[in-house]
């Protein structure tokens, strides 16, 4: 039987179910945190969360709007500050995963979060960096999540903010206490893969109902399909509801600040 | 020790004209009076450093305050983008900024190592990054010992830090609670230090291991009564996450955000939203 859902629940669901018990998680703000804390509520209950405000293994009611809601420091184990959370616990090895969204992601996964066009001439400036230039490279793996188009899914971003496998494919290699980089990226479409051998983005596979040509048609290079291509599972009728849960208290709790 | 003064004393005294200014707390404890008080008091050309600019700088850059912000993440969190901070970064409205951009792990380090004495902070940051292209603050060194490549940005040391906390008491020690930020290594590395509160008790009653900041290591407490909205003061009030999502209104438009200005600071002695 068929669920309905939509194309972001799809993508949500799929995103929460990269995360495993046992896994510290260092979860960036928007959609990599809903789909972090969907994984808390359902598979992954241990699943640490750690957000760079400094919040230590937080378990927050409802989602954030900013990184540093005293929701996250309210259900918290601890709070440290922002330097021991950026020195101790990143770059000492303490988070096995990354979390990141972005504004655009290029064939080798590089993320551009800082501006598009020109950097002294910009058309549209971006937030900048953040805590993604470090978490990419000093946590063990990083999974990255954003909607597809061919907007977000550039050949080479205009700016590398943060590193996937550089220019060429080869921008970790020889890098001494580097993280392995992206090992997934999960779409509203499909995921994706770095291939093992020249690091470029591959669908490994579709989401139900999701052609290869609509991920050719969204996507700004020539995108290689993996040979055995599956499908992904569809969201199940408890992921749904707990997640659907979340976001309506989420909704509920903003709306109703004064 | 901390001399207790108004809060428009503190600014008139400590922050100058050309100053190098950093209003710190990370999402939360964010000095907003303080940041009003500096835009009523018409101060001009300050070097603005703060890991995100959030509202506030948006509010300092529009209002004509900034030469130079130094940052590593520029946007309204959960909302979109600081209208004013880019207004004035692609258009040059109301004046041309000169802007430097990190990243959030190299401004902490650069803080702590401002508190710490040291000239420089070393991390493993900036692997693979374009950012050292365009900010000549980011060099590379060779570890002495193991020969790794790491990356090194100047310690930041302001001539006034500006933060708020929840209380301090009569000889204004500041206890500092929930999430702490850079706020005590921002005190530490600065020259002169304001710190706004929002009330002064008889006894801190902290635990052992507290984010306390001596009186003796401050150069001013001011009350400032809820002081940081629209973000939060833990224990206090909670953030106004409405007023965050209506300020993309208010700063994406020139007139609405000047009309904002004149009504909520200009002419509002104290405003603190």
């Amino acid at each position: 039987m068929s669920l309905d859902y939509t194309a972001s629940e799809m993508m949500t669901v799929t995103a929460a179910r990269a995360l495993e018990n046992g896994m510290t998680c260092f979860v960036g703000i928007g959609l990599p945190s809903e789909a972090a804390n969907l994984a808390r509520l359902t598979h992954a209950p241990d699943v640490v969360l750690i957000y760079e405000s400094g919040t230590l293994q937080t378990k927050p009611e409802v989602l954030p709007l900013s990184i540093g809601d005293g929701e996250l420091c309210e259900s918290a184990l601890t709070t440290v500050s922002v330097p021991e959370m950026f020195r101790y616990w990143l770059q000492g090895g303490h988070v096995s995963v990354g979390f990141l969204g972005t504004a655009q992601i290029d064939r080798y996964a590089n993320l551009n979060t800082t501006l598009i066009g020109d950097y002294h001439d910009p058309k549209v400036r971006l937030p900048g960096g953040g805590g993604a230039p470090e978490i990419a490279t000093n946590a063990g793996e990083v999974f990255i999540t954003l909607k597809h188009s061919k907007r977000t899914f550039v050949k080479d971003v205009d700016f590398v903010t943060t590193l996937g496998f550089g220019r060429d494919g080869k921008g970790r290699d020889g890098v001494p206490n580097i993280g392995r980089g992206p090992t997934r990226v999960i779409t509203d479409l499909c995921v994706l893969k770095p291939d093992p051998e020249t690091k470029e983005l591959t669908v490994v596979s579709l989401h139900p109902g999701v052609t290869r040509e609509d991920v050719i048609e969204a996507t700004g290079w020539e995108i290689r399909f993996a040979e055995s291509l599956e499908t992904t599972s569809e969201p199940s009728v408890r992921e749904l509801e707990i997640l659907r849960e979340l976001k309506a208290r989420t909704d509920r709790k903003h709306a109703g600040d004064v | 020790m901390a001399e207790i003064l108004s809060l428009h004393d503190a600014v008139a005294r400590y922050v100058e004209d050309g100053a190098t200014v950093a209003m710190e707390g990370f999402t939360h404890l964010i000095p907003f009076a303080a940041g009003h008080e500096v835009i009523r008091q018409g101060k001009r050309d300050l070097t603005l450093i703060r890991m995100t600019p959030d509202l506030i700088y948006d509010q300092l850059i529009g209002a004509g305050c900034a030469k130079k912000v130094i940052f590593s993440w520029g946007g309204n969190p959960g909302v979109g983008s600081l209208h004013r901070l880019r207004d004035a970064v692609e258009k040059g409205w109301p004046r041309r900024i000169e802007i430097l951009e990190h990243s959030h792990a190299a401004m902490a380090c650069a803080f702590e190592a401002g508190a710490a004495g040291l000239p420089m902070a070393v991390l493993r940051g900036y692997v693979g990054s374009d950012l050292p292209k365009v900010n000549d603050q980011i060099k590379f060194i060779e570890c002495p010992f193991t020969g790794e490549r790491l990356a090194a940005v100047p310690s930041i040391r302001p001539d006034v830090a500006i933060v708020h906390a929840q209380k301090a008491d009569r000889h204004g020690n500041v206890l500092v609670e929930g999430i702490i930020g850079v706020q005590k290594e921002a005190v530490l590395a600065a020259k002169h230090s304001i710190v706004t509160v929002e009330e002064i008790v008889d006894d801190l009653d902290v635990e052992p291991n507290a984010c306390v900041i001596p009186g003796w290591a401050v150069s001013a407490i001011a009350v400032a009564e809820q002081g940081s909205l629209p973000s939060y003061a833990h224990g206090y009030y909670d953030r106004n996450n409405r007023f965050y999502k209506e300020w993309d209104a208010i700063a994406r438009d020139r007139d609405a955000f000047t009309r904002w200005l004149d009504d909520n600071v200009y002419n509002a002695g104290g405003a603190t939203q």
